[in-house]
């Protein structure tokens, strides 16, 4: 699937619809969105505000490199991080130039600021645990200052932070856009309201979804940051008490909800989860899926499995691809119900 | 009520005493102003009375300053449901008559106090009206009503943020975020100083006790949606 190179409008998105119950594919316009669900269906968006990520970085042999954000391990002095060597977002990542190692416990300099790795992961060496030593004030206004949305080879142009926001973003915890939810605006969630849906918020801090090392890609996605409130909690019941559906906004919506319900039991929850949910996982929250359309070998696509046969989605997505949708974050939109 | 807070303009004046005020009563609070002494020095008088302040140094004038604001103020202190848009540019010192205002300096004025709130509450409301949740305070002026010489590129300033404050709320108020314009009336601070240098200080109200009739009106909810008070000495 081509993939759509700049952020676009809402009007300019389509909408390719999957009906789990009998494989039936169709087209639509995002704009058509309220008329394809219920009254009493619920809508869960991850209210993640995106972080300028990517961050420019100097190692301790006085090389420049970029250092990618992955998930606060504070409120803001200490994160995992991974590492890239020269280069930027123009290069594919697989093709960048592997960074000089860095060892634990090396002094790096990270937004202009000084900074410890503290711990290399066992995974891969350019992933690690990095501390900053400045207030977290500090911290967080060299990270504002410094740093600019993590984006792919596809996108040449440079991303402004304000293009890979959603219209509702609360928290700065996602490494990378919750991007089913971008194309969102307030009109659409107004006609989504007017319609009879309800609207419910989870934050997650979505990770990277590629780092051009296979070891590290295989190990993706990474454990990740999430809450889910009561007041959600108590949205889904009313809504499964009255026969509406859980319709999540964007993977990492369904793997909050999910780990949330790990127990057997939907609680409210807030902490790291781990939960990676592929084919054969039977989602105990969500009862459908509205999302973007990506690479059918990511990890995306594994996700998606727990929706719908692999056959199915292969069949939707070919059907796609005959007719000339988007791919990737900035592309079109796919409701599965 | 614990409430996270963003007061811009809080390095001194009405926007410090509001941030002190509001830290006094439980809030954890985002001082916003351009890079100072006084900035730092309001964050730490809060800190040492025992509240929770940080400090966002940051012009509203500048379009690329406002992700950061709003981002590193919910990073530091959770979600905002309290943003008090009280900074403020009074545009060239002494004030001009229009004829001679530089078309440069009308819209610098028009940048901080009109477009500079428009992108904040844009960045933060949205969030609000997810949540179902939040207040947006416009600090407003007599000159957003009445004109008078000298007066005129703050005032339409003030007049069109008076507007701005008013649409949010026709629009956000079904989704539970209330809005509230503020005049606080002719306070002692060092803006008014440079507004009216004249002017017997002796007659004016202390930001403080203003700060602490707002914290309350906002703290008990006492006002309508979209309302517009005059809170100063007088009143």
């Amino acid at each position: 699937m081509r993939a759509a190179s700049a952020p676009r409008e809402r009007k300019e998105r389509r909408l390719l619809l999957l009906d789990r119950a009998t494989g039936n594919v169709g087209d639509a316009q995002l704009d058509d969105l309220p008329s394809l669900v219920r009254p009493g269906d619920l809508f869960v968006v991850n209210d993640a505000a995106t972080l300028p990520a990517s961050l420019p970085a100097r190692l301790p042999s006085g090389a420049a490199a970029e250092v990618r954000l992955v998930r606060a391990r504070d409120d803001g002095r200490r994160w995992q991080a991974v590492l890239f060597g020269a280069g930027d977002w123009r290069t594919p990542t697989e093709h960048r130039p592997a960074p000089e190692r860095v060892e634990a416990g090396a002094r790096i300099e990270v937004a202009g600021l000084p900074a410890t790795v503290t711990e290399l992961s066992r995974t891969s060496v350019r992933l690690f645990e990095l501390a900053f030593e400045d207030d977290t004030d500090v911290v967080w206004a060299a990270i504002y200052r410094h740093g600019r949305p993590i984006q792919y080879a596809h996108v040449p142009e440079p991303l402004a932070l304000w293009s890979v926001q959603t219209a509702y973003a609360a928290r700065p915890w996602a490494a990378e856009a919750p991007s089913a939810g971008v194309p969102l605006d307030w009109s659409l969630l107004s006609a989504l309201r007017a319609r009879g849906v309800d609207l419910a918020a989870i934050t997650e801090g979505a990770g990277l979804s590629s780092t051009g090392d296979s070891a590290l890609d295989a190990a993706l996605p990474l454990p990740e940051r999430f809450e889910v409130s009561a007041a959600t909690v108590r949205a889904i019941e009313e809504a499964h008490a009255r026969g509406g559906r859980v319709i999540a906004v964007g993977t990492s919506v369904v793997r909050a909800l999910e780990s949330a319900a790990a127990s057997g039991t939907l609680r409210a929850a807030s902490g790291e989860t781990d939960l990676v949910i592929g084919p054969g996982y039977r989602p105990r929250v969500v009862d459908g899926l509205f999302t973007g359309l990506h690479e059918p070998t990511a990890s995306h696509f594994a996700l998606l499995q727990a929706f719908a046969p692999r056959a199915q989605l292969e069949a939707a997505y070919a059907h796609a691809e005959r007719g000339g949708y988007l791919g990737h974050e900035f592309g079109d939109t796919n409701l599965i119900l | 009520m614990l409430l996270n807070a963003i007061v811009t303009g809080a390095s001194r004046g009405l926007g410090r005493a509001l941030a002190a005020e509001l830290a006094r009563h439980g809030a954890k609070v985002v001082l916003v102003a351009r890079e100072s002494e006084d900035l730092h020095a309001a964050v730490a008088e809060i800190r040492a009375a025992g509240g929770e302040a940080h400090a966002v140094a940051a012009d509203l004038g500048d379009k690329e300053a406002i992700h950061g604001i709003a981002g590193a103020a919910a990073a530091l202190v959770g979600p905002i449901d309290l943003l008090v848009h009280n900074a403020s540019a009074l545009g060239p010192t002494p004030l001009k008559l229009l004829l001679d205002t530089e078309c440069e300096e009308l819209e610098r004025v028009l940048q901080v106090n009109l477009v500079g709130p428009f992108r904040l509450s844009k960045v933060i409301g949205g969030g609000m009206a997810l949540r179902g949740r939040g207040t947006i305070v416009h600090i407003s002026s007599d000159a957003a009503t009445n004109a008078y010489p000298r007066w005129g590129a703050y005032g339409v300033s003030k007049a069109a943020l008076d507007h701005l404050g008013r649409s949010f709320a026709a629009e956000l108020g079904e989704l539970g975020v209330r809005t509230l314009i503020v005049d606080p009336g002719e306070m002692d601070t060092v803006m008014h100083a440079a507004a009216m240098p004249e002017a017997d200080r002796a007659t004016l109200a202390r930001p403080s006790e203003v700060a602490k009739k707002l914290v309350e009106i906002l703290f008990e909810q006492r006002f309508e949606n979209g309302a517009r008070m005059s809170i100063g000495a007088a009143s």
